[in-house]
């Protein structure tokens, strides 16, 4: 709980920054509040974790160690924000400050044990990523995904939110151990109560951002400010994935003969729809706003087959997407800074022009296919592993068949990387710009915790207790 | 220093040394310093290596303790003369490229690849094997991507992407065993206790086949391969089809026959016939090449095929020719690419039609040429003879028709290496070729290759003892 009133104070805090113009102090300021909020997430490790204020929120490992991840991977984000907002905007205390409520939201819904504290979470984190995406007031693009998302999110919340009621309409009540009550003791599960999970279901695909309901992803991907966008696609489908996992574990699983099927032809209709998609964009921008729907779509596995092992997974997935994801757009941002534009031809040699830049990259991309010695080879076996624990070998053949489809476009930007050499406009430039200290840092982190993970995943594992 | 580990670290320190050093002179200097340390290691291993069905020099550590995963090395005699060959080819690969300017990035892709070769040799447990087999695919996708020629990045694309999803299949079938246990474990000790049923074996075959046959390449599944090998440079050529197919092969005795012997059982037909016609297809498409490098690489497909099959024979003579038959294959085909690349770089061209009466003004080559050619031929004191023997005669033991069509190999064999040896080195002098005889570094490597070719030939128990008991050893312990 210390973690969410010290990010409630910080946001609080840099907004006054801001009014009075210490732009300066913005940075360092937020940096050392997360690093409290972690303080207060760790310390709260070993407690004991029993549902606090009247069963509205619990901190147990699960909560925790979600909330830590999304604690950092902001602040690996921030850390590449100090050149990047003062480009596109005077006000940048509000990027700061609704970052911040932002993450608060996603701890919230990271430690939800009633739906009221589930929906507040949700829209405390979407409502600031709503003004987030529409940050860049003159550009068509930023507007029209804000637009977009607001409208989507407005939508999903709706469907959320008539869940809710009708599974309180079955059960009388918003709690998660009571409704888990109700579904195991109640002698015949009210029909109302299964129109509810069905809507809840679609509400929360939505969030996540899976097929069908993935509609909204790219556009809104895309339009964002990259750094939005790098937040989006990991601390806030980090969350929602959560969220989603808890309902789902804590609650609903004697109900599962009702919904795996439905969420199995999800998980599959999403791996093929990401995957195809990914493959045909020119926009490393939108091939990552697709890959991130496959990418969901894997983590689905693990609340598909929700077993003991289901948490340490989709933490290990979660930590190796974020990693991955937080190296690409840092990239991303670097090379358009330079080319001016996110197609994969602004790659194009840089090997060259930034070794280590390219070796990063290369590393994520490497990760995000699944590659041995990488954090993301890790994270898909224990996947593939629950899969195969309770399901045939079709639906991992399935699996499979799209990890290598999924190379394919990986592979795109370090061939255009290494193998290809710039034309045109910047064919010219030998070395590119130096890329600014923070960057140096939050690549390098990212790119050797990547490796780390990948060959002593111990580390993150032991969290869990084996 | 008999810690296994050593031989493993060695190139991953070398690797990450090497990518520091940009001077190209310094690079090859230390790659190959670090390269014959890596042999000079090997050498206490074979000495204290007791030719017996046991495996040697162990070691174990947790990996993931939660998941039951073990980092499990060792060796036995059928990983020994593969472990020799990868350690005591390397130092050839880099001595061969000596007369180019690479810089330290390419050997330390080189030393890379090395550590994840001997990893898969020396892998006990399911998952180490696994790390292994990607972990020498990547570096080898970047020296053929970065250094080949002709339509690269297509050609190495379609490599990487075909055998990342033959690997994958691989993966499907690990996971699935390590959930069949008692307890979770990739142990090779634990997967082959398991004894699946039979229809289990079933699948599970193919999943391992598919990854292994797309590596070796057995046909249908080489169409990779001539591209692959042809536009790689001459060092990438030499390192697939001299060590990396092998890993596909190795895999094929370590990991499949003992876990699914139900599934080799029921398919050794079908494989059979799909390796018989890879020799007679390949060795008819070998005749009709042009390019020298594309003809040794159909060759390459042919004697594979001839080694895969002798290996699903599941006679011991059939295993113990095909594990002499892949150091055998290693050595030859090293040599031939090099001698390749050597023409290519006098000569400026190895288009068969471009060359010809070279043996007049490279006597060196020439004669060493021959021994190696016949090497690859199978002539008796050559290794090939002996190799092709035993695997010939495994066939033979399993089906008479298969030994019969297989043994064309030998024919066709001759004839498409003699046409490269006539066309190349012998007939009229191509008087507009100003070339130099080899010397140095290039005498130094296929000195070597020479000897080894004679001394095998003349004493193949030399290899074949040490995976004598080992071989005997596996072919008892799968029980149906």
């Amino acid at each position: 709980m210390g973690a969410i009133i010290t990010l409630c104070i910080l946001g609080i805090l840099l907004l006054y920054l801001g009014l009075f113009k210490m732009n300066k102090a913005l940075l360092p300021v937020a940096l050392v509040g997360l690093l409290v909020a972690l303080g207060f997430t760790l310390s709260a490790w070993n407690t004991d974790a029993a549902p606090l204020y009247n069963g509205m929120v619990v901190f147990d490992r699960y909560a925790l160690s979600f909330s830590a991840l999304c604690i950092v991977v902001t602040a690996l984000i921030l850390l590449l924000s100090k050149e990047y907002f003062r480009n596109i905007s005077e006000h940048i205390a509000e990027y700061y400050c609704l970052i911040i409520f932002s993450l608060t939201g996603a701890l919230l819904v990271n430690a939800y044990h009633n739906f009221a504290m589930l929906f507040v979470g949700i829209e405390i984190m979407s409502v600031a990523l709503y003004i987030l995406v529409g940050i860049r007031k003159s550009d068509f693009a930023s507007n029209e995904a804000a637009l977009k998302y607001f409208l989507m999110g407005a939508f999903s919340t709706g469907f959320l939110l008539f869940g809710i009621t009708l599974m309180y309409g079955a059960s009388g009540t918003f709690d998660l151990g009571a409704l888990r009550n109700y579904v195991t003791s109640a002698e015949t599960v009210s029909p109302l109560f299964y129109g509810g999970v069905l809507l809840m279901l679609c509400g929360l695909c939505f969030k996540v951002g899976v097929a069908p309901f993935h509609f909204w992803t790219p556009d809104v991907y895309d339009g964002a400010p990259i750094l939005i966008t790098s937040f989006m696609s990991t601390v806030v489908k980090i969350a929602s994935f959560v969220g989603f996992l808890r309902l789902f574990s804590t609650a609903l699983v004697p109900l599962d003969a009702f919904w795996t099927p439905v969420l199995l032809t999800i998980v599959i209709i999403t791996l093929f729809v990401g995957n195809a998609s990914a493959l045909l964009q020119s926009s490393f921008k939108r091939m990552m706003a697709y890959s991130s729907i496959s990418h969901a779509g894997y983590m689905l596995f693990a609340i598909v087959v929700i077993g003991k092992n289901s948490v340490p997974s989709i933490f290990v997935y979660a930590t190796a997407y974020a990693l991955a994801s937080v190296i690409a757009f840092a990239a991303l941002i670097l090379v358009k800074r330079m080319s001016g534009s996110d197609q994969f031809e602004s790659f194009n040699g840089l090997a060259k022009r930034a070794p280590w830049l390219a070796f990063a990259l290369t590393i994520a991309m490497l990760s995000l296919a699944g590659i041995p010695l990488t954090a993301g080879f890790i994270g898909k076996f224990m996947m593939f592993n629950n899969v195969m624990g309770s399901y045939n070998v079709t639906l991992l053949v399935l699996a499979a068949i799209n990890a290598a489809v999924a190379v394919y476009y990986y592979l795109h930007v370090v061939v255009c990387m290494y193998f290809k050499n710039a034309e045109g406009a910047h064919a010219g430039h030998t070395t590119m710009m130096p890329a600014p200290i923070n960057y140096k840092v939050v690549l390098g982190v990212a790119a050797v915790l990547t490796i780390v993970l990948g060959v002593y995943p111990d580390l993150l594992l032991v969290l869990f207790g084996g | 220093m008999n810690n296994l580990f050593i031989l493993l670290l060695v190139p991953i320190v070398s690797a990450i040394v090497l990518c520091f050093v940009k001077n190209a002179g310094i690079a090859k200097w230390l790659a190959l310093a670090a390269s014959l340390l890596e042999i000079g290691l090997s050498v206490p291993f074979l000495c204290a290596f007791t030719p017996d069905a046991s495996v040697q020099f162990e070691q174990g550590w947790t990996w993931i303790a939660s998941l039951g995963i073990q980092f499990h090395i060792g060796i036995d005699g059928i990983s020994l003369p593969l472990v020799l060959l990868t350690n005591g080819l390397v130092p050839l690969i880099v001595l061969s490229s000596f007369g180019k300017s690479y810089k330290g990035n390419f050997f330390a892709l080189v030393s890379f690849m090395q550590a994840g070769l001997l990893l898969v040799f020396m892998a006990l447990d399911g998952f180490t094997f696994y790390v292994g087999w990607e972990a020498a695919l990547i570096p080898i996708y970047f020296i053929c991507a970065l250094w080949g020629g002709g339509d690269r990045i297509r050609i190495n694309l379609k490599f990487f992407i075909y055998t990342f999803f033959g690997s994958l299949l691989m993966l499907v079938a690990l996971v699935f065993l390590y959930n069949q246990g008692d307890t979770r474990s990739l142990e090779w000790d634990t997967l082959v206790a398991l004894q699946l049923p039979e229809s289990t074996q079933r699948w599970i075959f193919w999943a391992f086949f598919l990854a292994f046959a797309i590596k070796i390449p057995i046909f249908p599944f080489h169409t990779w391969q001539p591209d692959t090998y042809t536009h790689a440079p001459a060092a990438g050529t030499m390192l697939l089809a001299g060590i990396m197919l092998k890993m596909g092969v190795y895999g094929l005795i370590r990991w499949l026959l003992p876990i699914a012997p139900f599934g080799v059982l029921a398919y050794s037909n079908v494989i059979m016939v799909l390796c018989v016609i890879g020799i007679v297809y390949a060795s008819v498409i070998a005749f009709k090449q042009q390019d020298a490098k594309r003809l040794v690489a159909y060759s390459s497909i042919a004697h594979v095929g001839l080694i895969s099959a002798g290996v699903i024979s599941w006679h011991e003579e059939g295993l113990q020719g095909a594990i002499i038959q892949m150091v055998n294959h290693g050595l030859s085909v090293v040599g031939l690419f090099f001698i390749i690349d050597i023409l290519q770089e006098r000569t400026g061209s190895r288009n068969l039609s471009d060359l010809g009466g070279l043996a007049h003004r490279m006597p060196r080559l020439a004669a060493m040429f021959l021994i190696i050619l016949m090497g690859a031929v199978g002539l008796p004191l050559t290794n090939g003879f002996i190799g092709e023997f035993l695997l010939l005669k495994g066939l033979f033991d399993y089906n008479l028709w298969y030994a019969a069509v297989g043994g064309l190999t030998l024919i066709l064999g001759a004839v498409y290496m003699l046409r490269f040896y006539q066309k190349a080195m012998l007939g009229p002098s191509q008087e507009r070729y100003i070339v130099a005889d080899i010397r140095g570094h290039e005498v130094a490597v296929l000195a070597v290759i020479v000897f080894f070719t004679l001394f095998l030939g003349v004493w193949p128990r030399a290899v074949l003892h040490l995976s004598e008991a080992s071989v005997t050893n596996l072919l008892n312990q799968i029980k149906f």
